[in-house]
Formats: C-alpha cells, sequence, structure tokens
C-alpha cells in the first residue's frame, strides 16, 4: 500500500492482532485508500470484474458438482443440472451469462486503460499483469465452452486446437498432447474440466497481484495527471464504494436482462445438440468475444501465420507502454492520437463482424461482382489494429504537440486554471 | 451527469456489438427460407410469457400419436410433464409422480429395464419417474429405418435458430415448388422444405388436416396449422422447462435491482454533494 497507514488500533483484540498478523490494519488500509478525486464511471469495471470473478468461480464450484466430465454423460448432466436439480436452472446460465458478461467488463476496463494511458510508468506491471489475467481468461473461457459437450463445443475445440498443429517441428506432438490423443475425444474433455477448475484460481492469485501493484503503484485517473497532494484525493470508502456500487447495480441490470430474458442471445443453437463427431455443423463460429482475433486468424491463409498474428495481437499489448512512449498519458490531450484510438475501437468491432461472417460473404457490391468481401475487409482491420500499436503510437509520442493540461487534479476539479502555464509533463 | 451518459453509451456500445454478432449468426440461409419462416406471436414469449397450457397438453397427443414413432425426448421423464409450470401439472399433485394423468401417460409406454431375478434384458410398462425411452436401439438403427436419424426433440427448439417459430414453420414447411437445382440433386426419400438448412429434409410431411382426434370437449379441430401449434408449445416446453418460474424470478429481481440502483445513485449523491470531482 502505497503512503503511511492511519489504522490505529482500538480494541485489545485489535492491537493483539496488529502485532502478530496486520490483517485488519490490511482492510482498513484498503478501505481508506487515497483515489484520485476525479474517477469517472469508467473506472468502476475494476470492482464490476472483480464480482464477475467471484460469480463464476461460486457458480462454477456449485455446477462442478453436478457435472460429469465423460463425453457420453457430460450433455445429459447439464441438462439433468437444469431441469431437476434446486436452482439449476439460474445457476448454469449464471455460469454461461456470466462469462458473457464478464468478457464485456474486461473490455471495456481494457479500452479504458488504453484510452487513459493507464499502463504508462510506473504502471506497467499492472497493465502486464492485467494482460496476463486476459490470457488466462481467454483460456478458461475456451475450456469451459468445450464443458457442456454440445455440438460448438466439439467442433470448436477440434479447430482451435488444430491451431497448434501449426507450429513447426513440434505441432502435431502439441497438439496431441493437448488433446491427450488424436482427435478431441473423453481424454481431452477430462482434462479440459481439470485445468477449467484450476485457471480461475491462477486468475484470482493474479487480480491480487494487480490490485497490489495498483496501490502502490496508485490509481491513474482521467487527466492522466499524477496525484499530487492530499487534496487530489478522496478515500476509497465510502466515496468510491457508493460510486461503484451504483456503477455495479446498473451492470447487474444489464446481466439480469441477459439472464432472465434472453439466456440464450449470446450463446449458439447448434450447443443444444449433442457433439457427433461425424457432423459438422455448416458454420463454426466461437463465442462473440472471440470473434475478433478469431478474424485476425483467419485474416491470412497460411494456418501458421495466421496463428502467429493471432498470438502477436494479444502479445503486443505486452510491449505496448514502451510502444507508446508519450509523456501524456490520457488521451484528452492527444489530439491526433485520440482520433486513431477511436478508430482503432472502431477496428476491434469491425474485426468481431468479421469474424461472425463467412470470408467470402460481400460487406458491399458494387455494380456486378466488384465489392469488398469479409476476408479483406479483416485484413483491413487487421493492418489496422497492428499498425495502431507498432506504428501510430510509437509516431504520435515523437511528432504529437500535447494540448495544455492542468498542473494538478484539483485545479482540474476547480476549474481555476492559469492560462498559459508551462506543460507539466506527467512523471 | 456527463459519466452517467459515457457509462451509457458504453453500455450501448457494448450491447450493440453483442446484437451485431446475435443477428449475424443468426443469418445466412438460402432465399426461400425467409419467406417459409413464419412469425408467430408465442405466448411465451415476452417478459411474462406463459405456455399456453391447454395447447401443449394436445402437443403432446400430437407427439404421442405422430412424432414418437420416431423422435425420442432424450431429456424428459414422464413425472416433468406433471412439475410446476408443465403442461399437466395439477396443484393437488404437487409431487408429479402422484398425478393420475402422468401415471397414465408413463403407463402408456413399454420402458426397458433389466429382470431383477435372472438379469435378462426386459421391458416393463413405465411410471412416472422413467425416462422416456430411445425409440431405436441406437443411431445406426434409427438413421437405417429413416434414411438419417431422427433428432431428438426434447431440446430442438432451443436447438434451431428461429426456435419455436422455425419448428412451426417446418412442420407447415412442405408446401412450395422446388427450385431446379435442387430438385435435381433430391434423391428418392428426401424432402424439399425451405425451412430447412440447404432445403433438402428427409422426413416427409407429417401433418395432415383431421389427422387425429383431439380428446376433450372443448378441443379445436385437428388442423395443420392447429397440430403444427400444438406440438410447439409443447416442445418449447419441453426444451425451456422453467421459462414461466425463470420469468417470475425475474421480474422480481429486475424491480428490486431497478429500486437498489435507484437508491444507490440517490446515495451516491448524497456522499458527493460537497465534493468536487
Amino acid at each position: 500500500m502505497s503512503g503511511p497507514s492511519t489504522y490505529v488500533p482500538r480494541t485489545g483484540f485489535s492491537k493483539w492482532m496488529d502485532e502478530r498478523l496486520p490483517i485488519i490494519r490490511m482492510g482498513s488500509d484498503f478501505m481508506t485508500y487515497p483515489s484520485p478525486r476525479n474517477l469517472n464511471y469508467w473506472y468502476a469495471f475494476g470492482g464490476i470484474l472483480t464480482l464477475c470473478l467471484i460469480t463464476q468461480i461460486v457458480t462454477g464450484i456449485i455446477i462442478a458438482m453436478h457435472y460429469t466430465p465423460h463425453i457420453d454423460l457430460a450433455f445429459d448432466s447439464v441438462q439433468r443440472f437444469k431441469r431437476d436439480v434446486s436452482f439449476g436452472w439460474l445457476i448454469q446460465p449464471l455460469h454461461a451469462v456470466g462469462a458473457s458478461m464478464f468478457f464485456l467488463a474486461v473490455y471495456i476496463h481494457m479500452f479504458r486503460g488504453l484510452y487513459y494511458g493507464s499502463y504508462k510508468a510506473p504502471r506497467e506491471m499492472i497493465w502486464m499483469i492485467g494482460c496476463v489475467i486476459y490470457l488466462l481468461m481467454m483460456a478458461t473461457a475456451f475450456l469451459g465452452y468445450t464443458l457442456p459437450w454440445g455440438q460448438m463445443s466439439f467442433w470448436g475445440a477440434t479447430v482451435i486446437t488444430g491451431f497448434f498443429g501449426a507450429v513447426p517441428f513440434v505441432g502435431e506432438s502439441l497438439q496431441q498432447w493437448l488433446l491427450g490423443g488424436y482427435s478431441v475425444s473423453n481424454a481431452t474433455l477430462q482434462r479440459f474440466f481439470s485445468l477449467h477448475y484450476l485457471l480461475p484460481f491462477l486468475i484470482a492469485a493474479l487480480v491480487g497481484l494487480h490490485v497490489w501493484a495498483l496501490h502502490h503503484a496508485g490509481q491513474n485517473n482521467p487527466i492522466g495527471i499524477s496525484v499530487k497532494t492530499k487534496k487530489d484525493t478522496l478515500s476509497f470508502h465510502p466515496y468510491y464504494t457508493v460510486k461503484d456500487g451504483f456503477a455495479v447495480g446498473v451492470f447487474l441490470l444489464i446481466f439480469c436482462f441477459f439472464l432472465f430474458y434472453q439466456p440464450d442471445a449470446l450463446g449458439h443453437a447448434d450447443n443444444y445438440i449433442k457433439a457427433d463427431p461425424l457432423v459438422t455443423p455448416p458454420h463454426i463460429v466461437p463465442e462473440w468475444y472471440f470473434l475478433p482475433f478469431y478474424a485476425i486468424l483467419r485474416a491470412v491463409e497460411n494456418k501458421l501465420f495466421g496463428l502467429i498474428l493471432m498470438v502477436g495481437a494479444i502479445a503486443v499489448l505486452f510491449f505496448l507502454p514502451w510502444l507508446d512512449f508519450s509523456k501524456v498519458r490520457s488521451m484528452r490531450f492527444r489530439p491526433i492520437t485520440r482520433w486513431f484510438f477511436i478508430i482503432f475501437i472502431v477496428m476491434c468491432f469491425i474485426l468481431g463482424w468479421c469474424g461472425a461472417e463467412t470470408p467470402d460473404n460481400m460487406v458491399f457490391t458494387v455494380g456486378d461482382g466488384l465489392g469488398l468481401n469479409f476476408l479483406w475487409l479483416s485484413r483491413i482491420a487487421t493492418a489496422y489494429y497492428f499498425a495502431y500499436f507498432i506504428i501510430i503510437l510509437p509516431a504520435m509520442s515523437l511528432i504529437e504537440t500535447p494540448k495544455e493540461r492542468p498542473a494538478s487534479i484539483t485545479e482540474a476539479v476547480l476549474g481555476h486554471a492559469d492560462r498559459g502555464a508551462p506543460l507539466v509533463p506527467a512523471e | 451527469m456527463k459519466m452517467l451518459k459515457n457509462l451509457l453509451v458504453a453500455t450501448g456500445l457494448g450491447l450493440a456489438a453483442i446484437g451485431t454478432a446475435v443477428t449475424v449468426n443468426a443469418a445466412g440461409s438460402s432465399e426461400g427460407h425467409a419467406d417459409a419462416m413464419k412469425h408467430m406471436d408465442w405466448s411465451f414469449n415476452g417478459p411474462f410469457g406463459q405456455y399456453d397450457r391447454d395447447a401443449a397438453q394436445r402437443g403432446y397427443q400430437v407427439y404421442k400419436e405422430v412424432c414418437s414413432s420416431c423422435h425420442a425426448l432424450d431429456q424428459l421423464a414422464f413425472r416433468h410433464l406433471g412439475d410446476k409450470g408443465a403442461p399437466f401439472f395439477n396443484a393437488d399433485f404437487p409431487n408429479p409422480n402422484d398425478n393420475p394423468l402422468v401415471k397414465g401417460f408413463a403407463a402408456d409406454w413399454d420402458v426397458p429395464d433389466v429382470d431383477s431375478d435372472d438379469g435378462s434384458a426386459m421391458t416393463r410398462t413405465g411410471i412416472p419417474a422413467d425416462n422416456f425411452p430411445p425409440i431405436y436401439e441406437n443411431e445406426i438403427a434409427a438413421a437405417n429405418a429413416n434414411g438419417k436419424a431422427p433428432p431428438d426433440l426434447s431440446l430442438i427448439v432451443k436447438a434451431r435458430n428461429g426456435g419455436a417459430d422455425y419448428v412451426y414453420s417446418l412442420l407447415l414447411g412442405y408446401d412450395h415448388e422446388a427450385p431446379a437445382e435442387i430438385a435435381e440433386s433430391m434423391g428418392a426419400g428426401s424432402y424439399y422444405n425451405p425451412v430447412m438448412e440447404g432445403g433438402v429434409i428427409a422426413m416427409p410431411p407429417q401433418l395432415q388436416d383431421g389427422l387425429l382426434d383431439y380428446e376433450g370437449e372443448n378441443a379445436p379441430a385437428a388442423t395443420k396449422e392447429q397440430m403444427a401449434y400444438d406440438v410447439t408449445q409443447f416442445l418449447a416446453w419441453s426444451a425451456d422447462p422453467k421459462l414461466e418460474q425463470r420469468k417470475r424470478v425475474g421480474f422480481g429481481t429486475m424491480i428490486y435491482l431497478f429500486l437498489l440502483t435507484i437508491l444507490l445513485y440517490l446515495s451516491y449523491r448524497q456522499v458527493w454533494k460537497n465534493v468536487k470531482h
């Protein structure tokens, strides 16, 4: 925790405890943590994500009590849970819809970090731990989607593990090692179940590190100017507990809308058909949260190159703190980069769209046979995705003239900025 | 308030993205498909939707007399028919195993079992606790008898894009002329049905007016449309038997959350009243 602790043990027990295991102090310091006073609702997603993780773990543990990881029984055991177990009808969709909500929140959280430059010094470790968490989330979601053993579970697992076969030299062995055989089989299902149960606890541990690093380096804020004096901050409780609480309420309303009224809207009808290795579904499509990466994977003909691009799309995030070396954190003060960022978000949505479509389908046609198909649209968007990180951000760091920034958070909030003050570099 | 607006915009964007993904997934079939799809105003749609119990009861009769000669209900037990929210629920029999109607339906079926004296395979009369028995010994036998194995119906409404509309339209979708290129490639024992993916289906048309007599005094005439509607109600229940309970709990939860969120917002305003931010 940054800053001196303000906790004073009062009772005999808390004094005794404080000398031996200062856990009450830790909780107290957490609740009174000085947070920048200008945090907006985009900063509520950290709390929302913690709630998502807890929901997934709790519902997952209950489902695991009723689930059977065997190819002959898995599909039916999920149905039995939903039909015959008390509140199974609620808990199973909570877990399935919860996964989508988790990704919705994590994407907003990441875009927030990108926009306000939360990855820059001294927060590189927060950012990189976050990237590892995201990677583990993707793995967990993929493994978990296999478990209900529907058609899309089976064929999704077949397609994705197939890409490991494209790794040079060791690909085939690697694929067989992952699958526990030559194809997706009972051995695959059982190891996927085991790993699906393991990874969330690794995520929880990493979330601990993520929050620890955050409390050490201090929170970023919408103007990206570091906290300078105590006046710049507010105690986490009650100010941000109540503000986050309101945001959680809005988030839960959206969550519950899907949970109760559209529980299947985010999934695929095919996954209500028991897995059949002999029948390939006409369209194998991953869950919505993987669609942008699926589009990048398919943007090139070569399987290995596609795999490199997809892995690269996530790997590049780890290098972001050094690719964007502008001293200005917040995009609010970066007039040109800001627009490139907005285009970047649009491109991410376009990639998601491409991922859901058949590459040969036309986006639009002009006259006879001319036009743009989804393959080329995904190539354009993929090119922009990488260019944003590798070319645009480094170049902008060199050439862009940032806007005038307030000297401090307090000044920005109270609004009596001294006009013509020299630009203050963000430390 | 600007921040609140930002939050709403963000949520909207996220939902729009999801919406795009969902609608895009649902699209992508032949042109005839769109014409043949009938869009019904199902009683179970909407936030307070419920199954049409009378129709679902008749639907069970259609299933029993027509569909069940080829299609199984893998996920259903007879007792499910008398559960809360199910077509034959009776408040006098909270335990569906005691429900005389359910007992009667179970007794209509022979279920496989093992003789407890000598261990040999046998069949006996069904009881409410039994699952609906499989129609064929195995997949191969099912495929051999029909050209293609008839799919399980207990989840069919959830397992097809379009849901109840799909099942309803498919049952009535046989009165279309096959386009030349499809007609050429169609072999014996296959039929043109534009609702089906690819337009070719192995199931012959099943429903015709007056195929069966509905039991009960006020029962409607068993027209094709009526039977398709009734059996779709039954299968929709079978795919999502907890729908009514879910929507009921959902409404209470949404109201509760809505009030809680308003209170949290007011608390937020109160706590931050004297704080510039």
